[in-house]
């Protein structure tokens, strides 16, 4: 497109930071141009510059990092040559920017209303009054449920979803002409991230205004943006339309991250992922050449000779790569097809767990004490799952829905309120401070979040090393070696042992956490989100690591995630909780097929795929998940369900209704009548094993 | 929130019953028996013995400790065993005092506090920012009877701006008073000012690197607005609880400064009393102390509250 017609015009950007080992370029030579109403994805691992590339563009970085070479341009206006001071004046006003924590980037002690009406007052010159109505306005306008009251609320009275609409409302109410988003749903959960993705889309549309959004979820840009840029290292690798990426994926790179991503048609007895080796560079240790040289398969000895240039490929298709004619044409290589996965044979059941409850009695706020009763929170309320040996039990749900509130009542961290847990037959007691060691050791944990569940005092080596001498009492040789095969079995480097975990990156760090867990030879892991504050091509090597080991030691997992192709990908048996109890539970084939339960209908319906071709339908749910302290009467799901028959749903609880092999859903409406409701499913294309 | 105060109430009541109990079991360890005291050394064992059974002394312990609490509440605090004069008068007076003091103090060293702490905090590991936490520290750690003479040795006997000594007449109102409190006042706020800019700088510093701030930045808001409406808020509310801890310690803390100006305070007249073993006049001090800091750290939890929109306005 002409240049003229561009809203944002960057070419040859480079961005320098100094630090303590010299200046370092961490933004090297990036041009790009968004025009008008054009949604322009911005995509990369976590250190590859996306962040970085973002504040430049609006001259927003850090005392140690300034713009070293090129151009920007926004509508004609130079913005280098521009005085800090009218930067001010282009800050919300031409430029607005919607951040990625909607909690964290919202003043907690400023009303909504004022905190949208002070970016109009700044720059429209409106009076106080005229702001107000122009808030609640912007606020009607992103859809807010009762804006004239969200307006005079505070941030912690709202929800994530709500929370992000009213920064997207900031963000469009001075009309600018730019807007950044930085992973913008990434905080929210994925029936949400739905439908701000759709709000985003059509405000877009209608206020014409220019995109640069940022994110690491490649089914996100696949579902809402209309060009593509994929970041590394702080270079662009390849840029087009995309249908032009995602069909002819010209560089290595491009390839990597989507063979990286789980699909939801498929599991791991189907596909192995293929997680791209190493890690990106860090700006000062840059290779020679093409910097995605070293974690290339295509790589020969002439891309170490000088960087690749983009070129052109295609009218709007540019890619970094030398070999893109290779690639031409070899559409999506064949991932790699399991020849071992799928044994048929039922384990020996591991856990048992019957009619598990956990209540919170509720503390803190004054109203309900007032009242006289005191109220609970019903965060697991009557649910009951078994597992097998060398089985995976993946469990989905929003956030709120007591999935982890499950796992620690079977890790008996947290002291279930009734029902029964059997491990290998024998009955456990509710916490784990009672129970005998030679159960402690049968059920293990992988957390969430590695930097925290890893002493950051302790070398990895030693972490691994407690259970064996806490649970197993080995000797000190056995311990080394022990641990030694551990590190070898995760696929960390033997001299990793001695590394504190600071020296460790995110994945590295789970993947002690991971051998830890094994370290104690469990019969159940609990894994509550392993994978999920990571990047997606160490996400695809833990998911295989987890296969693997699961294939050798015949260990079972609960495995608990909001992702839910993470799920499809890793998990036998797929059970499905919405406030403290399940709705659907099956084998993973028949979940994620219809008939399935409304919500799960509508968790599907919700996914981001990576792949433009895949229409899916669009159901989604209102509002967010009512309180565990007030659950609906009736099917606890009636007050979002999109396909309520009536009054029954209110009313009665819904029943078990079976299919063959074991699939169940609880719901008012008959088997048959979801089967033809829901058709051939929501991901048209995508049927069974249905590959390309 | 009524069931909360109601609540807090209750405790404040029982820290003070817990804190009369150690009160007056202390102050029946100090040597000495008062009916000699009072009698002086040369009196008849016969009338000191009178003057017990008059007193109740010869009473058990938790009965004389009933008589003196129950007294207490009802407003009688006994006399002074020294001048024989009621003794709530007098505490009043000197409570006046410190709060004279104290109130100053507040008014010097609290928005001096803040506004060296917001302005290291803007400037963090510049000239500014060593030189404010640097001084302010020196200050807090110098004792304050160097301090107190510095100041006496310079600005009064030097300069000859105000008076060195602040031993003021009972009498004298708040304005003829000023002239005496502002050494003193001084004093104390070399000592209050750096804890305040250091609560005031660090919790500057973690509102500035909020999301919030750059998202405020980031709508082309002026420097003032952004540290105003966004940072201050926020930052701020830490500051609050500082400030009323303080308050306990002005009052009934300044023992070394009231000593160096010969100022009549609540402090002073503690010492007063455990050097004369004027009973009544310790308990009666050290109970409005303890009353004083219960008090003020409430206020602060409900301050807080009512600055914090969390707490105030539920989900």
């Amino acid at each position: 497109m002409p240049d003229h017609d561009a809203v944002l015009n960057v070419e040859n950007l480079t961005v320098t930071y100094n630090t303590e080992k010299g200046p370092l370029d961490t933004v090297r030579n990036v041009s790009l141009k968004i025009a008008p109403g054009e949604i322009y994805g911005l995509v990369g691992e976590s250190g590859s510059g996306k962040t970085t590339l973002a504040r430049a563009v609006v001259r927003y970085l850090p005392a140690n990092g300034l713009i070293s070479g090129g151009a920007i341009h926004l509508s004609g206006t130079d913005l280098l040559n521009l005085p800090k001071a009218e930067m001010r004046r282009i800050w919300g006003a031409r430029v607005t920017m919607v951040h990625q924590d909607p909690n964290a980037s919202i003043n907690p002690s400023m009303l909504i209303g004022e905190q949208i009406a002070e970016v109009v007052r700044a720059h429209l010159n409106l009076s106080k009054k005229e702001a107000m109505a122009r808030a609640v306005e912007m606020l009607k306008k992103v859809r807010m449920p009762d804006p004239e009251a969200v307006a005079n609320r505070y941030a912690h009275q709202l929800s994530g979803g709500m929370l992000q609409r009213v920064l997207i409302a900031t963000a469009i109410a001075t009309n600018p002409e730019f807007l950044i988003m930085d992973e913008p749903t990434t905080a929210l959960d994925v029936t949400t991230e739905a439908v701000i993705l759709d709000l985003i889309h059509e405000l877009m549309e209608e206020y014409n205004t220019a995109v640069l959004f940022i994110t690491h979820n490649l089914g996100v840009v696949a579902r809402i943006c209309d060009r593509i840029g994929v970041l590394y290292a702080g270079e662009i690798m390849e840029e087009g339309s995309i249908r032009q990426v995602f069909k002819d994926r010209l560089h290595p790179y491009t390839r990597g991250l989507l063979g990286c991503v789980p699909r939801v048609d498929a599991s791991r007895k189907d596909i192995a992922l293929s997680a791209i080796p190493g890690f990106i560079p860090r700006p000062d240790e840059l290779p020679d050449g093409c910097v995605f040289g070293p974690r290339c398969d295509f790589v020969e000895e002439a891309c170490r000779a000088e960087r690749p240039p983009l070129v052109d490929a295609a009218r709007g298709h540019q890619t970094a790569c030398r070999r893109w004619e290779l690639m031409k044409g070899k559409a999506e290589e064949a991932r790699e097809i399991r020849e071992d996965g799928g044994t048929e044979e039922l384990g020996h059941v591991v856990l048992e767990a019957r009619n598990i409850k956990k209540y919170f009695p509720f503390t803190g706020g004054f109203g309900p004490l007032l009242k006289g009763k005191r109220p609970v929170v019903k965060a697991v309320d009557d649910i009951s799952v078994r597992m097998r040996s060398s089985f995976t039990m993946g469990i989905v749900g929003e956030s709120g829905c007591g999935k982890t509130t499950l796992a620690r009542c079977i890790a008996g961290l947290e002291e279930a309120t009734s029902g029964e847990i059997e491990l290998e037959g024998k009955k456990l007691s509710y916490s784990v401070t009672s129970r005998p060691r030679e159960i402690l050791k049968k059920i293990q944990m992988v957390f969430q979040n590695p930097d925290a569940s890893l002493n950051p005092q302790h070398p990895a080596g030693d972490s691994v090393a407690r259970p064996l001498i806490l649970l197993r009492n080995m000797s000190k040789k056995q311990v080394r070696e022990r641990v030694a095969e551990l590190f070898e079995a995760v696929s960390l480097p033997a001299d990793y042992i001695d590394r504190l975990p600071h020296e460790l990156s995110g994945g590295e760090k789970q993947r002690v956490a991971i051998a830890r867990a094994f370290a104690a030879d469990p019969a159940l892991m609990i894994c509550d989100e392993p994978i999920s504050s990571l990047d997606v091509s160490v996400q695809a090597s833990l998911m295989n690591l987890l296969t693997d080991l699961q294939d050798s030691k015949g260990t079972s997992y609960l495995f608990i995630s909001h992702d839910l192709a993470a799920v499809r990908h890793i998990s036998d048996w797929i059970a499905v909780v919405y406030l403290g109890r399940l709705w659907e539970i099956g084998s993973a084939e028949d979940v994620f097929v219809p008939p399935y339960h409304p919500y799960t209908e509508a968790l599907l319906s919700a996914i981001p795929i990576p792949d433009p071709e895949i229409k899916q339908d669009r159901i989604r749910l209102k509002g967010s998940v009512p309180s565990a302290m007030d659950i609906p009467s009736g099917c606890r799901f009636h007050t979002r369900c999109p396909r309520k028959i009536g009054e029954i749903c209110e009313r009665e609880e819904p029943p078990w209704r079976d299919r063959p092999d074991g699939h169940r859903i609880c719901c008012h409406i008959p088997i048959e009548e979801l089967e033809a409701l829901q058709g051939e499913g929501l991901l048209k294309k995508a049927g069974v094993g249905g590959d390309k | 929130m009524l069931t909360y105060l109601l609540r807090r109430f209750g405790f404040i009541f029982l820290t003070l019953i817990l804190a009369s109990i150690i009160i007056f079991s202390v102050t029946q360890f100090l040597p000495g028996d008062v009916a000699q005291i009072i009698l002086g050394q040369f009196a008849t064992e016969v009338a000191v013995e009178n003057l017990r059974e008059e007193l109740g002394l010869n009473k058990p312990l938790h009965m004389q400790y009933l008589n003196w609490a129950g007294g207490f509440i009802r407003g009688d605090w006994g006399d002074s065993l020294v001048s024989r004069l009621p003794v709530r008068p007098m505490v009043m007076q000197r409570l006046g005092n410190s709060a004279m003091l104290a109130g100053l103090a507040l008014l010097i060293y609290v928005p001096l506090g803040i506004i060296l702490g917001v302005i290291a905090a803007l400037k963090r590991d510049k000239m500014p920012d060593q030189l404010i936490t640097g001084v302010s520290m020196a200050f807090v750690g110098l004792p304050e009877f160097v301090s107190g003479l510095l100041l006496i040795t310079f600005l009064a006997i030097g300069a000859g701006w105000f008076p060195a000594n602040s031993s003021i007449d009972p009498d004298s109102t708040f304005m003829e008073s000023l002239p005496y409190l502002i050494l003193p006042a001084i004093t104390v706020s070399l000592s209050g000012l750096g804890y305040i800019a250091r609560m005031t700088r660090s919790g500057t510093i973690d509102v500035l690197r909020t999301d919030y701030v750059r998202a405020a930045e980031l709508k082309g808001l002026s420097g003032s607005q952004v540290l105003i409406r966004h940072v201050l808020r926020n930052s701020l509310l830490p500051t609050v609880t500082i400030v009323a801890m303080g308050i306990g310690w002005l009052l009934g803390g300044l023992i070394v400064t009231e000593a160096v100006y010969g100022y009549p305070g609540l402090g002073r007249m503690i010492v007063y009393g455990i050097q004369r073993q004027d009973l009544p006049i310790i308990q009666a001090a050290s109970m409005i102390v303890v009353a004083v800091y219960s008090f003020s750290n409430l206020a602060a939890d409900i301050l807080y509250g009512l600055l914090n929109p969390r707490i105030r306005v539920g989900k």
